[in-house]
């Protein structure tokens, strides 16, 4: 039997000093910054801030010095990252680069192809997108239809990618499709991956407004696209096991579970004048159910830092997160009446209505509550 | 009287635990205490592993192991839905030891909650309710606040007058009238004193969940319904990974208050805040979907699934049910106000 352990997260006071700057930094930089743009979370883009960040050395913290990185811990990049997010800073541009386009590449690439790009990953000037999901591929991954064949010089590509988050900010995707024939047997053979220059000629991008309104996600249509050969990333037909690395990296950060936290903050500015005892409450069961998460994310963290995989633990760090991120504003519309409105009702009703919009995408993207519950059940033995 | 548990991870503590329980936790004990019975023998078994005095320092009878890690053994007495007052005779020495009073030997018990007076020449009189097998105790320690500030005492049966009664599992749970008995000054608020109770129950429901998902999982692998096991449906296996969650969740915020009660410092209440709250909501959701799974064979009394169900509710509610602590936490939080909420989480 599997018993899901999540051990105490090893003591960093590397960490901790590593807070103090941080919180100075955003305080500064983020002064101005209003709860309505805080509200976008690891949505908010913005390549000047993801640049300084660069600059101050914290993109690809945990990276080899080689490649643009500071060999520092996961738990220094666990702090970094939930500091960045509780603060509600403009990370989108940088953000699934370095959560997982860069480690992956440090894992599979070529090392011309990590020369080439992780630096300027770790510079905060070049930006990534994720090419899985398609029209008729969602959660059944193994059965993406856009196809990649072998040319003289390379390789030509025809497909379509779907719902690509910030494809009209990036530079590169890395790009999961068909290389070699459909096997009912093997389905998750002939599948590979391509670190894919978005301004080739026969990639074209339109966006997609989402339930908000706001043209956050893509699709990316490959038209003979041409790639050159070594565009390839990793082995060819390596494509299935790679791209489940991709995912665990993809799912085992805070971003999992502190999508709704600006609401939480606009909530406690609006109730702090006269909070009654419901609110309390209120208030007290989500802060329970943050701060256990907090201590499981890093828990995480500590495992990633001791070279475990820790790929079922986050699973279910962004099953739980999920549930705590849609909870929040549906607690926090139903605690406040009413009244004529003021400044900071006002700041509070655009918050909780973005919030509020994009709260079903929380249990939907990178992996949907029943897949991730699928594979919770797996780690439990019963599939 | 006690092993030396030369162990700073506390596993061997909590695999000698572990072990008395499995051999001393029989099905005849459980007969016995399910009248109100103390099975002596099994008392004597954990007296004799100097159980009871697992938070003290060594030199007072302790293991010498880190406080976190000797509280860990109360997850060990959840995983086998412990119904005698281990937990409470710990605790009983750890406050009398924090007062530097003397405590007396044999079984303790501590009262959840008192209404106390101090009489002209400063003994305290009133009543105090909630000690687990109070009836049977040689002292029950309450911590009172008084107009003098807090007091921490230990009344014998001499003085007392017990009231039986019992927790929603069944187990004894005693009320108290006392009068003319001793106090000595408390080192701690009474807050700080129902914070520690509170968690050793959170660890309690965490040991008792791992259990719970363990058996619930076995189960869903062994019962076939339709030509196979439930567990191979998917509506099942979703319902056991959100049980899995939940034991992970309730075990990760028992780990930070058994880590907060080690500390002993401002962090104490709002970890044990985080942990009686994640753990009481585990404990419902979770109890819940075990019972779903077992059918209604779980609804039994001769299923042992019931010794877990019950004694998870009877810890949820002692020391504090979710809304109490919950209070508590969101009023600490929203005083820290919008720019002080992230530093409060991350403090705690
Ligand atoms: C905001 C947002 C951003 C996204 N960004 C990206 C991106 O940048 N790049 C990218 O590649 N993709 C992206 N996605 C797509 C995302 O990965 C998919 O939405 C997700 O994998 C689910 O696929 P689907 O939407 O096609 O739903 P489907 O897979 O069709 O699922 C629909 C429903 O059926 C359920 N279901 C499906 N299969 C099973 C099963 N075996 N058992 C039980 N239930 C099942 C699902 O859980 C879900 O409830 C994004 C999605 C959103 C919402």
């Amino acid at each position: 039997m599997t018993s899901f352990v999540f051990p105490s997260p090893p003591p960093s006071p590397e960490s901790e000093a590593l807070r103090t700057q941080v919180r100075a930094f955003l305080r500064q930089e983020l002064a101005d910054r209003a709860p309505i743009d805080r509200a976008q979370s690891w949505n908010g883009v913005d390549p000047a801030f993801s640049r300084k960040l660069g600059q101050r050395g914290w993109l690809g913290l945990t990276w080899p010095k080689r490649y643009g990185g500071q060999e520092r811990s996961a738990l220094e990049r666990y702090v970094l990252l939930e500091e960045l997010l509780a603060a509600g800073a403009p990370v989108g541009g940088h953000w699934i680069a370095e959560r997982q386009s860069g480690p992956s590449l440090l894992r599979y690439g070529s090392e011309e192809q990590k020369l080439a790009i992780l630096p300027r990953i770790a510079a905060g000037e070049c930006f990534f997108c994720i090419g899985m999901s398609e029209a008729d591929t969602g959660s059944d991954l193994a059965s993406v239809r856009t196809r990649a064949v072998r040319t003289d010089e390379g390789w030509r590509v025809n497909g379509a990618k779907l719902w690509t988050t910030g494809a009209q900010h990036s530079h590169y995707m890395i790009l999961l499709c068909r290389t070699g024939p459909v096997d009912p047997e093997r389905r998750h053979a002939g599948l590979s991956q391509f670190l894919v220059d978005l301004t080739l000629p026969g990639v074209a991008i339109r966006g997609i407004a989402n339930l908000a309104g706001e043209p956050h996600f893509n699709e990316v249509v490959f038209d003979e696209a041409l790639l050159p050969a070594e565009a390839l990333l990793g082995g060819e037909g390596e494509g299935w096991k790679q791209v489940t690395g991709e995912l665990a990296y993809e799912r085992s950060g805070p971003e999992r579970f502190l999508s709704s936290f600006t609401l939480l903050v606009e909530l406690i500015r609006v109730l702090s004048p006269a909070p009654d005892e419901r609110a309390q409450i209120a208030v007290g069961r989500l802060g329970a159910q943050l701060v256990a998460l907090r201590r499981m994310s890093r828990s995480v963290a500590g495992l990633l830092q001791a070279g475990a995989d820790p790929a079922l633990e986050a699973a279910m760090v962004k099953d739980l997160g999920a549930l705590v991120e849609q909870e929040i504003p549906e607690v926090a519309r139903d605690l406040l009446a009413d009244g004529p409105p003021t400044a900071a009702s006002r700041d509070f009703a655009a918050v909780l209505a973005y919030t509020s919009l994009h709260a079903p995408s929380f249990s939907l993207r990178g992996g949907t509550r029943e897949i991730l519950r699928g594979i919770i059940a797996r780690g439990l033995g019963l599939r | 009287m006690s092993e030396p548990f030369p162990d700073a991870s506390g596993d061997m503590l909590r695999e000698t635990t572990a072990r008395a329980l499995r051999d001393l936790l029989t099905d005849a004990a459980r007969a016995e205490m399910a009248g109100g019975a103390m099975p002596q023998a099994l008392w004597r078994g954990l007296e004799e592993l100097g159980l009871p005095y697992a938070l003290l320092p060594e030199e007072a009878g302790g293991f010498g192991a880190p406080l976190a890690q000797a509280l860990s053994l109360l997850i060990v007495a959840g995983e086998h839905a412990l119904p005698l007052p281990l937990a409470d005779a710990m605790l009983a020495r750890f406050l009398l030891a924090k007062a530097g009073v003397e405590a007396p030997p044999g079984l303790l018990s501590v009262a959840q909650g008192s209404e106390v007076a101090i009489d002209g020449r400063g003994r305290a009189g009133g009543r105090a309710w909630g000690a687990p097998w109070g009836r049977h105790a040689a002292a029950i320690v309450v911590v009172a606040e008084t107009a003098g500030g807090p007091v921490i005492l230990a009344a014998p049966p001499s003085g007392l007058k017990v009231e039986p009664g019992a927790d929603i599992a069944g187990d004894p749970s005693d009320d108290l009238r006392f009068e003319a008995v001793a106090t000595s000054p408390a080192p701690f608020s009474v807050l700080e004193a129902r914070a520690a109770g509170a968690a050793t129950r959170a660890l309690m429901i965490a040991g008792a969940l791992r259990s719970v998902t363990d058996m619930t999982t076995q189960y869903a692998e062994e019962r076939k319904q339709f030509g196979r096991a439930i567990g191979k449906f998917q509506a099942v296996q979703q319902n056991l990974a959100a049980l899995a969650g939940q034991s992970a969740s309730a075990a990760a915020a028992a780990d930070l208050a058994a880590q907060a009660l080690d500390a002993w410092g401002p962090g104490l209440i709002p970890a044990v805040a985080v942990a009686k709250v994640r753990c009481g909501e585990a404990a419902g959701a979770g109890a819940a979907i075990a019972h779903q799974t077992h059918g209604a064979i779980g609804f039994t009394r001769e299923h042992r699934l019931h010794r877990y169900t019950l004694r998870l509710s009877a810890w949820r509610d002692a020391y504090g049910r979710e809304a109490e602590w919950a209070r508590r936490l969101g009023a600490h939080l929203i005083a820290a106000g919008p720019e002080g909420l992230w530093p409060a989480l991350t403090a705690i």
